[in-house]
């Protein structure tokens, strides 16, 4: 017999008690590793996503709206910027790339991005199947889309109006899938890669049948050659040396500006993390309640336990031996507590990444274990043997003349 | 084998106790009698080495108790001292053998289940090996408490109160155990009572018992009413 199976009998001697306290230490500890797996994973996507982009030039409006739209995809962009001004970045001495996005169709809520082959090289994405385009009309998707649509190279199909389903359908000008993408986790599993003249053809087409040009800020409309137009366009410095020159020249001489997507995710993160705090007060505050739940019972385990405790005595163990006993039935429950607490923060995290994944939003999920979350048995065991200090020295005290004088 | 001169102990703010001096041989059976409040209590505190007395000597088979640090009184009494206490305080979490284990757990000496097996067959209760304390009989239970006792074959066996909430044949029947288990493991036996019954028990048996039977009567304290 070991202070441990020793200390496990005790614990389980006390079934609906010691479920209690595994369960409330258990849920603070759930809620901790949810939000610090909520925030690795947001982290971990965004660095993906932002596959050293280091600057986005695009329409003038809130530089976040520009990231979310161009590198996330998450939001629609706040204007479109001049072929022209874009095409002119590729000679100033500080840029060594530039990658023109062209956004406002989608088909089925999937967005059809305009670019260069550059993008998908940019994530070193890798083809499952078919072939890059080579000509305007031709797609490659990514892997979720693929997936989600049941699409595979050969197959056709009409983009509509908007970066939402359900927009105008751009009926005479179908699309052909020529590739499908390997899965990468990036962005880019969820889009719809063609060539930036594709996006030209669709809406030039369509005003010239039509004539009735809808512009919106979220379009790339249709205008005679020479001005034609794209969204953004993502650059890549040759120097880091760039970041503290290029935006602000950008800005100040021409009519666009520009957004580094580093700075606006830490803003973003910065803000997600005010929401946050209320999650962390409310984790902080159940595992108080814990901590004070297990001191009780502790406690209580004590006083119940004295004739045991001072009969242990009496058969030779010292004082120390005692409160190890207690302590140990403390890092039981704080074990079992971790335990339960990742396993259910993970579930918590599976949820919602099912969640997201069913509404095509931000890539988050699969069972990640970030070095972060050792924070969670380490908060468990220091939560536990804290409440366990007082009724320990309790049991270091029991008095064996109270067993003797017991009449 | 047990040895006392001019022991005395002193509870803080309380008139001292002196205790009158004993001599035991090994094997014998050393009835301490009282009324309550005259220290028995204290007196079985001082020969389990839980307390230091305020002067004076306690000897147990040659080791002078009164000069052991507590981690020597820890060792000691692990090893030397079995204990029937009057409520048997069976740990009700844990089955019969895990009580006994709880000895050698409490002692620092590593588990032995063939020694355990031993005890309870001799005590005849090894069929209950497995029965939690809420199972057991009255009798049962006090067989289990006394081969918690001899386990570790201490040279001392301290019970108290041993009959004190038996009825005549049952106080008889338990005596009868306690006397030839403490015979059987050549341990000396030392009964804290007030019960004339133990007393009249050991009249009747002093021819059986190696050693001798021996009376420690304690006086009435002038202070009686206070602590004990």
């Amino acid at each position: 017999m070991t202070v441990f199976s020793l200390a496990w009998r005790y614990v389980w001697s006390r079934p609906l008690s010691a479920v209690l306290n595994v369960l409330l230490l258990g849920l603070g500890l759930a809620s901790i590793t949810f939000l610090l797996l909520v925030a690795s994973q947001l982290e971990r996507a965004f660095q993906r996503d932002l596959a050293g982009i280091d600057v986005v030039v695009g329409a003038k409006g809130s530089p976040m709206q520009l990231i979310l739209s161009g590198v996330l995809h998450l939001d629609v962009a706040p204007g479109n910027v001049p072929l022209a001004a874009v095409n002119a970045l590729k000679n100033n001495p500080l840029v060594a790339e530039v990658i023109p996005i062209s956004l406002g169709d989608n088909f089925q809520g999937y967005r059809i991005v305009g670019t260069s082959l550059a993008y998908p090289q940019l994530y070193g994405a890798t083809l499952a199947d078919g072939r890059m385009w080579d000509a305007p009309m031709q797609v490659v998707l990514g892997a979720t889309v693929a997936r989600k649509l049941e699409l595979r190279a050969g197959h056709s199909f009409t983009g509509s109006h908007g970066l939402g389903a359900g927009g105008h359908m751009h009926a005479e000008n179908p699309y052909t899938v020529i590739g499908v993408l390997a899965p990468s986790g990036s962005v880019l599993d969820r889009l719809i890669l063609t060539d930036t003249a594709s996006i030209w053809n669709v809406h030039e087409d369509h005003d010239e049948d039509h004539g009735d040009g809808h512009e919106g800020a979220d379009h790339t409309t249709a205008q005679p050659h020479q001005d034609r137009e794209v969204t953004m366009a993502l650059v890549r410095y040759t120097t880091p040396l760039a970041a503290m020159r290029f935006p602000r020249w950008i800005n100040t001489t021409t009519a666009m500006q520009a957004a580094a997507p580093a700075l606006e995710v830490t803003r973003l993160l910065h803000m997600l993390g005010l929401g946050t705090d209320v999650l962390r007060a409310f984790a902080a505050m159940l595992l108080l309640t814990a901590g004070l739940s297990v001191f009780i019972a502790l406690w209580n385990a004590v006083r119940e336990r004295r004739a045991d405790l001072a009969l242990l005595r009496m058969l030779g163990a010292p004082p120390a031996k005692m409160a190890a006993l207690l302590l140990t039935e403390a890092l039981w429950l704080g074990l079992l507590a971790s335990a339960l607490g990742l396993l259910l923060g993970q579930l918590f995290m599976l949820a919602l990444a099912y969640l997201l994944g069913l509404e095509n939003s931000l890539m988050l999920g699969g069972v990640a274990w970030p070095a972060e979350l050792l924070v969670v048995p380490a908060l468990a065991l220091g939560v536990s043997l804290l409440a366990a200090l007082l009724p320990a020295l309790g049991a270091y005290r029991s008095n064996v003349l109270e067993l003797l004088q017991a009449r | 084998m047990i040895k006392t001169s001019t022991l005395q102990f002193a509870y803080p703010g309380v008139a001292p106790i002196y205790f009158p001096d004993v001599d035991v041989p090994q094997g014998a059976t050393l009835l301490l009698r009282g009324l309550s409040g005259s220290g028995k209590s204290t007196w079985l505190a001082l020969l389990a080495a839980l307390v230091p007395p305020r002067s004076g000597s306690l000897t147990v088979a040659g080791k002078d108790l009164t000069t052991f640090s507590r981690v020597q009184a820890d060792a000691w009494r692990a090893r030397n001292l079995g204990f029937l206490p009057q409520t048997l305080h069976l740990s009700a979490a844990l089955t019969v053998a895990q009580n006994l284990g709880l000895a050698f757990w409490a002692a620092g000496i590593p588990h032995d289940p063939a020694r355990i097996d031993a005890v309870l067959t001799a005590l005849g209760v090894a069929e209950l090996a497995n029965r939690l304390p809420a199972q057991l009989s009255g009798g049962q239970a006090q067989r289990v408490a006394l081969a918690r006792a001899v386990l570790m074959q201490p040279q001392l066996v301290l019970a108290d109160e041993p009959t004190a909430s038996l009825d005549d044949d049952a106080a008889h029947e338990a005596l009868q155990l306690l006397h030839s288990t403490a015979q059987r493991y050549g341990a000396t036996l030392v009964i804290a009572t007030h019960d004339a019954r133990v007393a009249d028990f050991f009249e009747g048996a002093s021819g059986a018992v190696e050693g001798g039977v021996h009376t420690l009567q304690l006086p009435r304290l002038p202070n009686a009413g206070g602590r004990a």
